[in-house]
């Protein structure tokens, strides 16, 4: 039994002090995505065509390279901290833990193949 | 002292307990395009590989692409971005203190779902009048 006070053993316990960081960063991320995600759409839409040649042609140019490594980046860290949010939300227990590490784990898997995708266009060395 | 920490707490209301609404139905499908959007960010990765793959590779990925299951997820993609970026900077306007009075809340509601609709529709019309014949 211990004799400390119900009020005593609760103090200083609670939140992890780290939710405005993660609220902060997803807005910014929102904010950035709202520019990058229109500039995205708008590219697709003015594509000389979905023939290989013309989008390696298109993802190969620097500006486009790096808008497209940054929304990448920026949509999948974004997704990260959502799905988080959800995943806290309705996975209870010790799954929450597990489930947590796989879906990051996942969301480094796919940012790593894709920006990895980009620069090998980037640098010309994908198959033409 | 301790004699509170065993008794029943009671608990806050659950969901089903609230007259169902559209703001609510809203706010639900913010969290459901988000998960969804999530799901393809995979398509658009894969898509992006195939591409720094080579052109076989790019074929093979063609072919799922344009499969008509594919694209009704893509349409369905295409609209979970949009209802997502617009809802999104309805909950930013909230978030600095802005539109949360009902009128606007549920004025803008209806301009992020029916703006997402339109823009949807708007994309596919573009995408389709551009790449006509050439099948994508």
């Amino acid at each position: 039994m211990s004799l400390r006070s119900p009020i005593g053993r609760v103090l200083g316990l609670g939140a992890a002090k780290e939710g405005p960081g993660h609220w902060w960063s997803q807005r910014i991320s929102a904010v950035a995505l709202v520019a990058l995600g229109l500039w995205f759409a708008a590219s697709l839409l003015r594509l000389a065509s979905f023939e290989h040649a013309a989008v390696l042609q298109w993802a190969g140019r620097p500006v486009n390279a790096v808008l497209l490594a940054l929304t990448l980046a920026t949509m999948i860290y974004h997704s990260m901290l959502g799905l988080q949010v959800v995943i806290e939300d309705y996975v209870a227990g010790g799954m929450r833990v597990v489930t947590l590490v796989v879906v990051n784990f996942l969301h480094y898997l796919v940012a790593a193949l894709g920006i990895f995708a980009v620069l090998r266009i980037a640098f010309g060395a994908a198959p033409q | 002292l301790s004699s509170t920490a065993k008794r029943e707490r009671p608990l806050s209301p659950h969901l089903q307990i609230y007259r169902w609404q559209y703001t609510m139905a809203l706010s639900i499908l913010h969290r459901a395009t988000g998960v969804a959007l999530s799901i393809g960010l995979l398509l658009l990765v894969y898509w992006l590989v195939a591409l720094a793959s080579g052109p076989e590779a790019y074929d093979d990925a063609r072919i799922v692409f344009v499969h008509p299951a594919t694209r009704v997820l893509l349409v369905a993609f295409s609209f979970a971005f949009f209802y997502h970026l617009l809802n999104g900077v309805r909950h930013l306007a909230w978030d600095t203190g802005h539109g949360l009075e009902r009128r606007s809340a549920r004025t803008s509601g209806w301009i992020a779902f029916l703006g997402a609709v339109a823009a949807t529709v708007l994309f596919w019309m573009l995408l389709i009048q551009r790449f006509a014949g050439g099948a994508a």
